[in-house]
């Protein structure tokens, strides 16, 4: 009995270890690149196999070196594409999703070789080309993936500045609720500009400007621009109102700046996967259609 | 002034309530004195249709009122309706002012200036006391508030706001609100920073006051109230203000003044003490009886039992057992010989020593939040590094403690009468060593609220438990070659320190030569390198410092600081060098844990030309997470935001396996050099959030994680009480269709956690109504696999930590 509890305080010990010990890294390095090993393996492996194998007449999808490259090839595709359930499913287990993005990476890059010895290289318009190609192009949205995955994270970080997506739009509001009393004062022309500027929908843009960044003279912009160099004020009590809203305007320009940098960053790193996983599943429906006509046609 | 009763009862809450409806049903006279227009004013003040909760659910109810859990409107109209049923005596708007006189002879001032006669007083009030008044002349005008309960009620009034903590700045908020009513809003601050009040208050006020809806004015104080205006005290000299109304929110008296002054004892002068009580609630004033919240019983079952009690025992029935005899009495079931209540009470009353003290009353209390165990020969009472803050007490038998965890033979006896286990309760870390029965053992387990309840109220108990302690963490830090006797010199010449957070305990550079034992908290070792502090090393409670310069010496080579509040015990470096010279193999495993401080030293100082910016950073990092809390953290999330791509997985992971709620905000909180310290618990050493839960609903789990037991009866305190905000008050949410059936119909709102209408929608459609309840991260306890927010991380980017792995200078070199 006394036993038992000491190994269950143990094991206990055990696991909070490991659970300590799971080291802090990124996924493409996750335990020592063991992936990227096997992947590497796999790929020199197979190259060498193609090289080396004498196929008669010709290396195909047909041969038996065909037919395993192409067995492996589609199971390493819907096990690749199962990564999308496992990352939504939290059961318990002793799963990581980054050793999954980790595999998923590098088997899915070796995935290019297998694909494309299976082919032999006989390519044309037929379904299974049309298989092969979606193949390529899912692994080339994936490459762009993995690119921004480890350039923007940090620039993300850097321009959010402790401040959470409620946290720079509330702030935004609270800027306008503040120009708004502001802007009272002023001359009829200034305060068109700055209404002008407060009724612009900032959130509305078309999909180029977001992920470009790229925007014509902004209504905030022209406001500030206008109030700025237009008029040069006078350091007297009435000039205080156009002080305190050339203030707001470039705090307002600032923060709409934040917000637009945040959502242009969070678009670089979403929009692959909106071709991606359609394409994948694109993937997946060619790659049935080419195994059922490979063997409706034997 | 009326004919004298036999008992009058001040307060009409739960407790004051059912003491008087029991009078009523025995015939005996009796008045219900309450101070507002309304019974039950506590529970009044709820916010509308809040679930009142009716914990523990094991305690049967003894009242002629009912209650049950439900909702506020539906429990206050069952007792204003029974209330007149049975006939009670009630006087609202009859706040006592004063009680004189003697058992059987009381008089109770009212503030009306009527008095009232009674044999016998049940002070009933709680604890939420009174509203600080202003003390300045005119302070008995009429225009003066203490509670605002509706502000669009005023237009056209320049209303002067007093205090600075949350109700004021809501205050004024509300009034300044609406521009249309034409209110000109000031509010005074003593000080110059809203330091008390939510910093989201802070951040509307000040957004107000820069639209120039509020004026704010600070370091102000009010020096004068007259009809139409105001005189303040302001930095500048006086000034005045016109003001039509006054709101003064500063605070309320806790009613600890009146309760004395009626000729009560307390326990102590702690802040958190209790009038002393007998078995009867009567306090050391006869005649005066205190009952419910004030009496130390927060929830509404026991108040009510105690109103029926208290009543029971003034009608003469000094028989009657108490409502929680049964709970005690299963308690007690699993120990071995076929004793009474009242005799194991007795039993461990009697051998334990620090509970000698106590009163039959306290005893029982105490037993109420304890538990109480039989161990055979060679069972385990707890294993080195479990979890656990509890404390043991030996009543029969006795225990060995593996004091050296590569000899298990190898133990130190622990006698009947003694303690254990204090440690654990003092330091809030892991057991240090296994303890075993060493014959037929009966033993009882202080939960870590009862040990310290007992702590603060047994002054005797206290310095009991703090000399075992000293001694033991000393055996326990030098191994296994020490016995108490060896160390008592030491022992005695030892000080328990306080130390603040951020205090230094050693300089660097100084030649005093006194060795340290962290107690509780955790210390920061720095060092100056060229007029910058850098970071060497973190200190959980129980590891030593200062040893270096009192073995060979020298002056202090580092500077130690208190990471959190901390306490500290020193020890005299004579009385250090006199038990090394006594023990060698002692003074040899000294100079063995020197060399390796020396050794993070030397590394420190050699690389500090190659790595300057490096040292600089990783001090700054680690002095960023002492002070977002990772210095009481045992185990903290902690993101990488080079690696993070901000997709939530780790939130839907963790609403996903927990009842649908995330119990973490990834984006919220503070960022330094890319790493981000979340809103998520830090599972603190001593957590903030357990000091006061009623119910005693939050725990310390196996895996070291504090959770919340489905006790909660939703009260908020300890979401209050967390400094890092961790804490959300919320319903538990249907539930959702699963993963497939999202992934390929499209069937519910997908993972994580459901949006707020849907939840609400589907528990409409449901019929259910579901309490809100304090949710928090329990670290998956009990999940294979470990926190789901860790797993589910697709890039690597959430890692949990513990501040002693995570702060050590073996990540200088990673930091480059």
């Amino acid at each position: 009995m006394a036993s038992l509890f000491k190994s269950a305080g143990e094991r206990r010990a055990q696991s909070r270890e490991r659970r300590h010990a799971a080291e802090h890294g990124s996924f493409l390095e996750y335990a020592g690149y063991r992936w990227l090993k096997i992947a590497v393996f796999i790929s020199v492996f197979f190259l060498t196999v193609y090289l080396l194998v004498d196929v008669e007449p010709r290396h195909n999808g047909g041969s038996w070196l065909g037919y395993t490259l192409g067995t492996i090839g589609a199971g390493l595709i819907v096990w690749l594409a199962l990564l999308g359930i496992r990352k939504r499913r939290a059961n318990p287990g002793n799963w990581s999703v980054k050793a999954w993005t980790s595999a998923h990476v590098y088997l899915g890059l070796s995935l290019v070789v297998i694909g494309t010895l299976h082919t032999g290289f006989q390519l044309g318009w037929n379904v299974h080309t049309l298989a092969w190609a979606l193949m390529v192009l899912v692994i080339a949205s994936g490459i762009y993936g993995i690119s921004v995955y480890s350039m923007l994270p940090e620039k993300l970080s850097e321009n959010r500045r402790e401040m959470t997506r409620e946290q720079m739009v509330e702030s935004l509001s609270a800027i306008d609720r503040q120009l708004e009393a502001a802007a009272l004062p002023l001359a009829r022309e200034d305060t068109d500009m700055v209404i002008a500027a407060l009724e612009h929908d900032v959130f509305k843009e078309g999909l180029w400007q977001r992920l470009t960044g790229r925007r014509g003279r902004a209504p905030t912009r022209r406001a500030l621009e206008h109030i700025s160099t237009k008029r040069a004020y006078a350091d007297d009590a009435d000039d205080a109102a156009q002080q305190k809203v050339r203030t707001l305007l470039g705090r307002r320009s600032a923060q709409l700046d934040q917000i637009r940098k945040h959502m242009r960053y969070k678009a670089l790193l979403e929009i692959w996967l909106y071709v991606h996983v359609p394409l994948t599943i694109a993937l997946l429906a060619a790659l049935a259609a080419h195994i059922l006509s490979v063997f409706y046609y034997w | 002034m009326a004919d004298k009763v036999r008992v009058a009862i001040v307060g009409s809450g739960p407790a004051g309530l059912s003491a008087a409806a029991r009078a009523a049903e025995l015939g005996m006279s009796h008045v219900l004195l309450e101070k507002t227009d309304h019974l039950s004013d506590t529970i009044y003040k709820y916010q509308k249709g809040k679930h009142v909760m009716a914990t523990p659910s094991n305690l049967v109810l003894r009242s002629p009122l009912d209650f049950d859990a439900g909702k506020r409107e539906v429990i206050l109209d069952t007792w204003d309706q029974q209330m007149a049923d049975q006939k009670v005596t009630v006087r609202l708007n009859a706040e006592v002012a004063a009680i004189e006189g003697e058992t059987g002879n009381f008089t109770l001032n009212l503030k009306s200036g009527d008095t009232i006669a009674a044999e016998a007083v049940v002070l009933a009030i709680g604890t939420q006391g009174n509203p600080n008044v202003l003390r300045v002349p005119g302070a008995d005008l009429p225009h003066i508030q203490y509670q605002l309960d509706d502000p669009t009620e005023y237009v056209d009034e320049h209303i002067t706001v007093i205090g600075s903590g949350d109700a004021g700045i809501e205050n004024a908020l509300g009034l300044a609100a609406d521009k249309m009513q034409g209110n000109v809003v000031t509010i005074l601050n003593r000080g110059a920073e809203f330091a008390r009040a939510k910093s989201a208050n802070v951040k509307l006020l000040e957004e107000a006051e820069a639209d120039g809806r509020i004026s704010v004015r600070r370091d102000t104080t009010p020096a004068e109230v007259r009809p139409g205006e105001m005189v303040l005290d302001t930095r500048d000299g006086q000034e005045t203000i016109p003001c039509d109304r006054i709101i003064a929110r500063t605070g309320s008296q806790p009613p600890r003044a009146f309760v004395e002054a009626a000729g009560i004892d307390f326990t102590s002068e702690d802040r958190g003490a209790f009038p002393q009580l007998s078995p009867s609630f009567e306090t050391t004033k006869n005649g005066i009886h205190v009952i419910g919240a004030l009496a130390g019983y927060p929830l509404i079952k026991h108040c009510m039992n105690q109103g029926y009690d208290a009543i029971e025992f003034l009608n003469g029935n000094l028989d009657l057992k108490p409502a929680d005899e049964p709970i005690l009495a299963a308690k007690f079931n699993a120990l071995p010989g076929r004793k009474s209540v009242e005799e194991w009470l007795e039993t461990f009353r009697s051998q334990v020593v620090i509970l000698q003290e106590l009163s039959p009353l306290q005893m029982r209390e105490l037993m109420l939040d304890s538990d109480v165990h039989a161990f055979g020969p060679g069972d385990v009472v707890f294993t080195r590094n479990d979890s656990g803050s509890s404390m043991f007490a030996i009543a029969e038998g006795s225990v060995a403690v593996e004091v050296n965890p590569d000899d298990t033979d190898f133990t130190v006896p622990i006698e009947q009468g003694s303690i254990f286990g204090e440690v654990g309760l003092i330091s809030g870390r892991r057991r240090g060593a296994t303890v075993r029965a060493a014959e037929p053992t009966v033993v009882m387990e202080l939960s870590r609220q009862a040990a310290l309840k007992l702590l603060a109220t047994s002054p005797s108990a206290n310095r009991a438990v703090n000399r075992i302690s000293v001694e033991r963490q000393l055996l326990q830090l030098f191994g296994s070659g020490l016995n108490p006797a060896d160390v008592a010199d030491l022992v005695d010449q030892s000080e328990v320190v306080n130390v603040r957070a951020g205090e230094t305990v050693i300089n660097e550079g100084a030649d005093d030569k006194d060795i340290f034992i962290v107690r509780r908290g955790s210390m920061i070792v720095e060092k100056d390198l060229g007029g910058h502090p850098v970071f060497l090393s973190y200190l959980p409670a129980g590891s030593y410092f200062g040893e270096m310069a009192v073995i060979d010496g020298s002056k202090r080579t580092a500077s130690v600081k208190a990471a959190i509040k901390s306490e500290v015990i020193r020890l005299p470096g004579d009385a250090f060098n006199a038990l090394l010279d006594a023990k060698p193999e002692l003074r040899e495993k000294a100079m063995g844990d020197m060399a390796g401080r020396r050794e993070i030293n030397d590394f420190v100082e050699s690389r500090k030309a190659s790595f300057g910016g490096a040292v600089d950073m990783y001090s700054q990092t680690a002095q960023f997470l002492v002070d977002n809390g990772l210095g009481e953290a045992t185990d903290v999330l902690l993101i990488d935001e080079k690696l993070c791509v901000g997709c939530d997985n780790c939130e839907k992971a963790c609403a996903d396996s927990h009842d649908g709620l995330s119990r973490l905000d990834r984006e919220a909180g503070k960022t330094y050099a890319h790493l981000h310290v979340p809103t998520s618990c830090r599972h603190c050493e001593h957590p903030h959030c357990m000091a006061d839960c009623p119910p005693n609903a939050i725990k310390r789990g196996p895996d070291g994680e504090v959770f919340i037991d489905d006790t909660c009866i939703g009260c908020g305190n300890c979401q209050r009480n967390c400094p890092y905000g961790v804490i959300r008050m919320d319903a538990r949410p249907p539930k959702k269709p699963g993963l497939l059936s999202w992934l390929l119909f499209g069937a519910g709102p997908g993972p994580g956690e459901a949006n707020y209408s849907w939840r609400k929608k589907k528990a409409e459609a449901e019929g259910k109504e579901t309490p809100k309840v304090a949710i928090k991260c329990d670290m998956c306890s009990g999940v294979t696999g470990g926190p789901a927010c860790v797993r589910a991380c697709p890039t690597g980017a959430a890692i949990r930590v513990s501040p002693e792995k995570f702060l050590s200078v073996a990540r200088l070199e990673d930091i480059d």
